[in-house]
């Protein structure tokens, strides 16, 4: 029961993560919530499919469909967050002045709130279809064991949410004068973390090179299956192990969406 | 904008990249079978670049994890998957099945 609620949690974990940052980045747009549970449920209804086509994915390309999809998946949401946070360099003084007010809503979201639908459903598509094939896979064994694993893997969900929501909740009470500056942060690293992590699809599909592989072992010292470990994966894409590449992508993203920003924030019309 | 631009059609030119190889040609072969590894040790080449291929003969999927290697790879039940590993340096690299670790176990050897 321990083992499939830990299992669930760090699927769930990476999904809240994300979740809880994008929704917290997005305080003031209008309609935000509607968007969000659209996005949630089109990802859980998208990581079904996904989980069912699990083997026709894989066979698609040689063998490596998984990782292509998966680089996919991370390099959309990449692009989807990086556009967020030069939206928000260029609107975010004026979001920040309106939230302070009763009416924090503003009317020009529209295209802000599908983004974060987007993000929100590729989140919960990608993190979704592995927890969903392994709770499948417990469901179908015979056996007395499988119901106290899918208790624990029903446990390992509400406790992955709860920590996505204490996120959010405590982004919420940032002061309003550093609030978008730290959700942008936030924002900026967890697209590099996913570039990275895109990056290592890749090599694990030798599309790209790895370069440097790795190119240093953290391993020791902070494990990446322990808990501060995981935690950092999801937050800012932490691995104990990167290859060379991960971290040329890493870079590359954090210096082309700050530079967006920078060059965003400067004429106070628009992009 | 641009080079986010230039970002995603890399993206998407990798993904049109064909992988002119299968599983026929993989230089090491792994089954799992009743939720184990056979065989569960592997007596590679250091310093190489090693292709594997992974044979679910379960009836439920399996997910092929290696700290050590950096690796992950889902394999559905009665599936088949393709992985990339190393080039390694000399050593003993652990990997498990995540979704049955108890039994799932194996260890791949460099030399």
């Amino acid at each position: 029961m321990f083992g499939s609620a830990i299992i669930v949690f760090r699927e769930v974990l990476e999904a809240a993560i994300i979740i809880g940052i994008v929704s917290a980045a997005t305080r003031g747009v209008a309609g935000r919530t509607r968007w969000l549970i659209a996005g949630l449920l089109a990802g859980l209804i998208g990581s079904g499919i996904v989980a069912a086509s699990t083997d026709a994915i894989a066979s698609f390309a040689s063998g490596v469909g998984q990782e292509l999809f998966n680089a996919i998946v991370l390099g959309l949401a990449v692009l989807m967050l990086a556009w967020h946070n030069v939206w928000m360099a260029s609107h975010g003084a004026e979001l920040a002045k309106k939230a302070r007010t009763v009416a924090a809503n503003i009317s020009e979201g529209r295209s802000e709130c599908s983004i974060l639908m987007v993000v929100v459903g590729l989140a919960v598509l990608r993190e979704g279809s592995e927890t969903v094939l392994f709770l499948y896979g417990i469901a179908a064994s015979e056996g007395s064991s499988a119901r106290t694993m899918l208790f624990g893997g029903l446990i390992g969900m509400l406790a992955g949410v709860a920590v996505g929501y204490s996120l959010y909740a405590g982004l919420l009470r940032i002061p309003m004068r550093w609030f978008f500056a730290a959700t942008g942060a936030l924002v900026l690293l967890l697209a590099a973390g996913m570039a990275s992590t895109a990056a290592h699809f890749l090599i694990q599909a030798d599309l790209i090179p790895a370069l440097a592989s790795p190119l240093w072992d953290s391993s020791s010292a902070l494990p990446e299956n322990g808990l501060l470990g995981i935690l950092l994966h999801s937050l800012i894409g932490y691995d104990a192990r990167p290859a060379g590449m991960q971290v040329i992508f890493y870079v590359a993203v954090l210096a082309v969406i700050s530079l967006g920003m920078k060059l965003a924030a400067k004429p106070r019309k628009s992009i | 904008m641009k080079n986010i631009f230039s970002f995603s059609l890399f993206l998407f030119a990798a993904a049109l990249t064909p992988v002119a190889s299968s599983a026929a040609d993989a230089d090491y072969n792994l089954v799992i079978k009743d939720h184990r590894f056979q065989p569960a040790e592997l007596i590679v080449p250091a310093g190489k670049k090693i292709k594997m291929s992974i044979e679910n003969k379960d009836a439920t999927a399996e997910e092929f994890e290696s700290h050590s290697l950096n690796r992950e790879k889902l394999v559905a039940g009665n599936g088949t998957a393709i992985i990339y590993i190393g080039p390694l340096a000399p050593g003993r690299y652990e990997f498990f099945g995540e979704f049955n670790k108890e039994t799932a176990q194996g260890v791949i050897i460099a030399k």
